[in-house]
């Protein structure tokens, strides 16, 4: 396969960025699309240019350190994957490829298609966990029964990697998906319902405060969400919040 | 309330001013719906409304408030939003996981608020100075026609016939979201939404018809 | 070679007491002076995020470092199929001695007892303790836990996640992080790379680590160091390892006086998902857990193995007789479900015949189509249905296998373009883990006093090869409930030692040598990028350092590497500057560590002339071609004293000494 790959350049944080044009050819189809970036390096690196410096590590779509805004949609055109899963028998020959860093004011840029996505554990630090030391003196593991359908809602909603193609895909650039997973996972089970209201005022805080936009229900992240996360985790979050906040 | 100015508030007040007008448009297209079948009931209803001391001095001012909070929330959430991503995407692909109307609520509000400017001049306005600055006596046999008359005019009613398609859109992603902005999203919401979506599609028609029928019928 | 230095420290007295009473005795700190302690904790997968945590809560101060912008996404996130403990909740006779004896012996007797066994011991807390955090592990309908059966053993003591076990024990332990994070008592280093050990007066004082964003090194100070780095497979270039995965926390440690053991032991993982061309950065692990109920085969005739290669036959065509189910052939008792080693050397023993189906040649069937039917049959009555047609059992059948393997089905589905539910899946062998690492007394702690080593890191209670599920339990057994103990009893002697400055020349050397290092590279200024030696690298190793291994091949591996490395530092490109980020920079550092560790590991796969676990040395095998172990002349952990340069390593050996199980040839038949 042969083709047009329009990406981002960026040195740091405090340049200027702008699109650079490479075009590149044999590309196999059964390629992961970060396979055709590394084909891509090497050929800069033999050339004496800098790479293209992008986020990855696990390369089998559960570190969530991968990103990239693919011709407008985060993690690119196909369904469920991240981009290390994404394979080149999803573009044709001849393809122009835009390939952006997800775009939102609590993800800045770091270098070309890096961003930072510390807020997201500033999120989790806000409240994302359970207050039980690590001694091992709990109850036994049986002691506390959790009905089949809630442990699997939880392990639902759990599955985030935070990736942030929410808060990419989003017009608004908001992290609610991602927030709601968390306060969902914990709602969702007897061990988190302690500490449920601070948890979700603490978090939902820390979220706004981090500068992501507001949430219109417009569904996008839901759909490009590489785990599947539902969009019933931010209605339970909402649930949630103006619980607590009726209480609080 | 703790989290009065947070995101999720915000939402919420969207939410409830939303529901709230979306009732009031429910009771203002029933009552434009008499002027089909019967000038004296329309007449009747109207007049009623326009001298109801607990519609003019309560429900009245009520419905602006509402209308304002809708209308103001959603500018600042608008604001808000844009400055969560101050540099845009080259190529942004917002089809592919989203649908027009839910991307365009900004656009079809405002094309909404252009309409009730045109509508309150239309309407409103004539009454109040029919009623509070020349202070003409009452007449409860006017309305019928001050109305069907509004209708003569193609471009009028072309604009309002726009409007009201934008309005449906509007309706569209707005009134079926309501549930899930209010933290309902389980097998009852998903019953209603259909029933927001219907909602939607019927009233806004609704209206068009009304305003044809009399462009067509006067 | 001596034995004298390498002192273990297992207590005295019966196994099943030795952890209590170390617990008994030990030394204390106080709390008000764990405030004045700083303890640094390399890496935040299971191990080192829940050795953070803990220590924290207990009121030292903690820094950690990783290399991910979030610990989140250390490598432990990726471990799918379950974790081990005797619970016994299935009541089908598991007990802390038979996950010890199972241990053991699925190590192939290369490990120590004492450790095994407190593993074993604290097994059964780690799942207490992981769902009082709120981990979500899969539920019976009465809402009590659920457990798996893996490779090696005859019980069912996997607790599990679906496929993404690891991601949720890890996702706990991030969440015990992120509270002492919002305590402040955890400082995290993200985006940070360990690159030197600074030693004061023979002691680990801190670390020298580079800053990936801004490229500039920083100094940290502490009264401990831990090193929670994770393993070496990517040693191999190929493996299941993530692409960040490297040993230079480890082997930097190792270069300042820790020794380095059993380099040899890896792990080939026999479920992965076989490579499909050169183009191919990494490799994809299918769990164990899907040996459950997944058969493998390759076809009983050659020519009906060639016309599957070339196309003309499909998989699904060939008859129940003509269908070689090579492992419950050979090992009737535990079929499909052997250790990973066996099953490894086993499936390649068939492609090396010619039974190989994918188009390399490399690739054996894991078969879900018997177990959708019986699946489907059971689903089927419990639903009602008497006579089901076979399309509705197999419907059904596909929706059993799908709630439980639906990720990893779809995984494969996305890499291969074949649907698994339809057509059996292609497997093969791929590097996994590796069982060596920094050698460790039972207080964890390497041959340098105060530098400790947990999960992966450490050369581990694996022995010569580690079974399904035990590496998540190591590495959570590690940090949250060993290290806690054996570290506070290090530190009660260091109470009087206030802050360490980072003034200290040792400091300045160690950062003066790691900037010259990267100096040297970004000057190099040759003709080849990182990658072309890394793969080179990766080509030697898996070929005279893979599943079979030969003196030819691997004295012939030695010499190789050992070019390959001056070739290297002379010829390596790296374009931009030490300065800001740089992940060409970065790649060579790991690189750099190892073509170093790969000669090293060459070398004691030499020295170690027996068959042992994941070590199988061509020469040393019984006549039905099993690992022959020699445990007169090699029952002895491997410990290398770095010298200079690989070659000149030292070997130490600690015997290891069994008095609770008796050694035998292991066998799964």
């Amino acid at each position: 396969m042969k083709l047009t790959l329009n990406i981002w350049r960026q040195q740091d944080a405090s340049s200027k960025g702008q699109f650079v044009t490479y075009s590149i050819d044999d590309i196999s189809p059964d390629m992961s699309f970060l396979e055709m970036l590394d084909v891509l390096n090497n050929k800069l690196i033999l050339q004496g240019q800098e790479p293209v410096e992008f986020d990855h590590d696990c390369r089998e779509g559960i570190c969530g350190s991968c990103s990239l805004q693919i011709n407008g949609e985060p993690h690119g055109p196909d369904r469920l994957v991240t981009t290390c899963q994404l394979h080149m028998r999803m573009f044709k020959d001849g393809d122009t490829i835009d390939i952006e860093p997800f775009r939102a004011k609590a993800f800045p840029v770091i270098k070309d298609l890096i961003v930072d996505r510390s807020a997201f554990d500033r999120i989790q630090q806000a409240g994302g966990y359970v207050s039980v030391n690590t001694s091992g003196n709990t109850t036994d593991a049986n002691a506390i029964l959790v009905p089949k359908h809630d442990a699997d809602d939880a392990f639902s909603a759990a599955a985030c990697i935070g990736c942030g193609a929410c808060v990419a895909a989003c017009k608004n650039a908001s992290a609610m998906l991602f927030t709601s997973a968390k306060v969902s996972q914990y709602a969702l089970l007897p061990q988190g319902k302690v500490e449920a209201t601070t948890r979700v005022l603490n978090m939902v805080k820390q979220m706004d405060l981090e500068g992501f936009g507001n949430c219109t229900n417009t569904g996008a992240c839901e759909i490009e969400c590489p785990k599947g996360i539902s969009l019933e985790n931010i209605a339970r979050m909402n649930r949630e919040y103006l619980s607590a906040s009726l209480q609080g | 309330m703790s989290g009065r100015t947070s995101s999720i508030a915000r939402k919420v007040v969207m939410a409830l001013s939303g529901l709230f007008l979306v009732l009031f448009l429910a009771m203002h297209f029933s009552m434009n719906l008499t002027s089909v079948f019967s000038e004296d009931v329309f007449n009747q209803i109207s007049h009623f409304m326009g001298y109801n001391p607990l519609v003019q001095l309560l429900m009245q001012p009520v419905l602006i408030a509402g209308v304002i909070v809708h209308f103001v929330m959603g500018i600042v959430l608008e604001l808000k939003n844009k400055k969560a991503r101050p540099v845009a995407y080259k190529n942004y692909n917002g089809s592919a996981n989203a649908a027009w109307a839910s991307r365009n609520m900004i656009l079809s509000g405002a094309v909404i608020l252009a309409f009730l400017v045109l509508h309150m001049s239309d309407f409103w306005l004539p009454e109040m100075v029919y009623k509070y600055v020349a202070a003409h006596p009452e007449d409860p046999t006017r309305y019928y026609h001050e109305t069907v008359e509004k209708f003569h005019h193609p471009v009028r009613v072309g604009l309002y016939v726009v409007s009201f398609v934008l309005l449906g859109l509007h309706l569209y992603h707005g009134f079926a979201s309501s549930f899930q902005s209010m933290g309902w999203n389980n097998k009852y919401s998903k019953a209603l939404t259909g029933f927001a979506k219907a909602y939607a599609i019927v009233i806004p028609l609704g209206f068009i018809f009304i305003a044809l029928f009399h462009h067509f019928n006067s | 070679m001596t034995m004298s230095v390498l002192d273990s420290k297992i207590p005295e007295g019966p196994l099943a007491e030795k952890w209590t009473k170390y617990k008994n005795e030990i030394e204390l700190v106080s709390p008000a002076n764990k405030r004045n302690i700083d303890i640094i904790v390399v890496g935040t997968g299971l191990a080192g995020a829940s050795a953070a945590a803990s220590l924290a809560e207990l009121g030292y101060n903690v820094k950690t470092f990783c290399f991910q912008d979030s610990p989140r996404r250390a490598h432990s996130i990726a471990a799918q199929g379950g974790i081990n403990a005797a619970k016994n909740y299935q009541g089908d006779g598991d007990s802390t001695y038979r996950l010890f004896y199972d241990t053991v012996k699925g190590g192939d007797y290369r490990a120590r007892e004492a450790n095994v066994y407190r593993l074993a011991e604290v097994s059964a807390n780690i799942i207490d303790q992981c769902v009082a955090q709120g981990v979500p592990f899969a539920r019976d309908y009465g809402g009590q836990l659920d457990n798996r059966s893996f490779g090696g053993v005859l019980v069912s003591r996997t607790f599990y996640a679906k496929g993404q076990t690891g991601q949720q024990l890890l996702l706990g332990a991030y969440s015990a992080m992120n509270r002492q994070i919002n305590r402040g008592k955890i400082k995290s280093y993200n985006r940070h790379e360990m690159l030197d050990l600074v030693l004061v007066d023979g002691k680990a004082r801190g670390i020298i680590a580079r800053d990936l964003v801004t490229g500039a090194l920083e100094r940290h100070s502490a009264h401990a160091v831990v090193i929670a780095s994770g393993g070496y497979g990517n040693v191999f270039f190929l493996s299941t390892n993530a692409m960040g995965s490297n040993v230079t926390a480890a082997w930097k440690t190792h270069k300042r006086g820790a020794y380095f053991a059993n380099p040899c032991f890896t792990q080939i993982h026999p479920t992965c998902i076989p490579v499909s061309g050169d183009h191919q950065s990494k490799l994809t692990l299918m769990s164990e857990s899907l040996r459950n109920d997944g058969r493998i085969w390759v076809p009983a005739k050659l020519e009906d193995a060639q016309a599957i290669r070339e196309g003309r036959l499909k998989p699904t065509d060939l008859a129940e007789e003509d269908r070689d189910y090579f492992l419950e052939r050979r090992y009737p008792a535990f079929g499909n479900l052997v250790p990973r080693d066996v099953a490894s050397r086993a499936a390649k023993e068939r492609c090396d015949a010619g039974f190989g189906v994918n188009k390399t040649g490399e690739a054996v069937y894991l078969d879900f189509g018997s177990a959708i039917m019986r699946y489907g049959k059971e689903k089927s009555l419990v639903m009602g249905i008497k006579d089901a047609d076979q399309a509705t059992i197999r419907r059904l059948g596909e929706e059993v296998v799908e709630a439980k393997y639906g990720n990893l089905f779809q995984m494969y589905e996305k890499i291969v373009d074949q649907n698994p539910y339809k057509t059996p899946m292609m497997i093969y062998p791929a590097v996994h883990y590796t069982m060596g690492g920094l050698w460790v007394d039972y207080n964890l702690q390497t041959t340098i006093p105060g530098c400790y080593a947990a999960g992966e890191a450490n050369f581990s209670e694996h022995g010569a090869n580690r079974l399904g599920a035990s590496a998540l339990m190591q590495g959570l057994a590690d940090g949250y409930f060993v290290l806690p103990y054996t570290i506070g009893d290090y530190l009660s002697k260091d109470i009087r030692t206030g802050k360490i400055s980072t003034d200290l020349p040792e400091f300045e050397a160690a950062e003066q040598a790691v900037r010259a290092q990267m100096e040297a590279l970004v000057n190099a200024n040759g003709t080849h990028p990182v990658d072309y030696y890394h793969k080179k690298l990766g080509k030697i190793m898996w070929n005279k350092c893979g599943m079979a291994r030969n003196e030819q091949g691997l004295k012939e591996a030695i010499e190789e590497i050992a070019a390959l490395r001056e070739d290297f530092y002379k010829n390596v490109k790296i374009p931009g500057t030490v300065n800001g980020k740089n992940q060409e920079l970065e790649k060579a550092l790991r690189v750099a560590d190892f073509l170093e560790l790969g000669e090293l590991f060459a070398k004691d796969a030499l020295n170690r002339n027996e068959s042992c676990g994941g070590h199988f040395r061509e020469e040393f095998q019984t006549e039905e071609g099993e690992a022959l172990r020699d445990d007169e002349n090699f029952r002895f952990v491997s410990a290398w004293e770095y010298k200079g340069a690989p070659k000149d390593a030292v070997l130490h050996k600690e015997e290891l000494i069994y008095e609770n199980i008796k050694v035998k040839a292991r066998s799964y038949k």
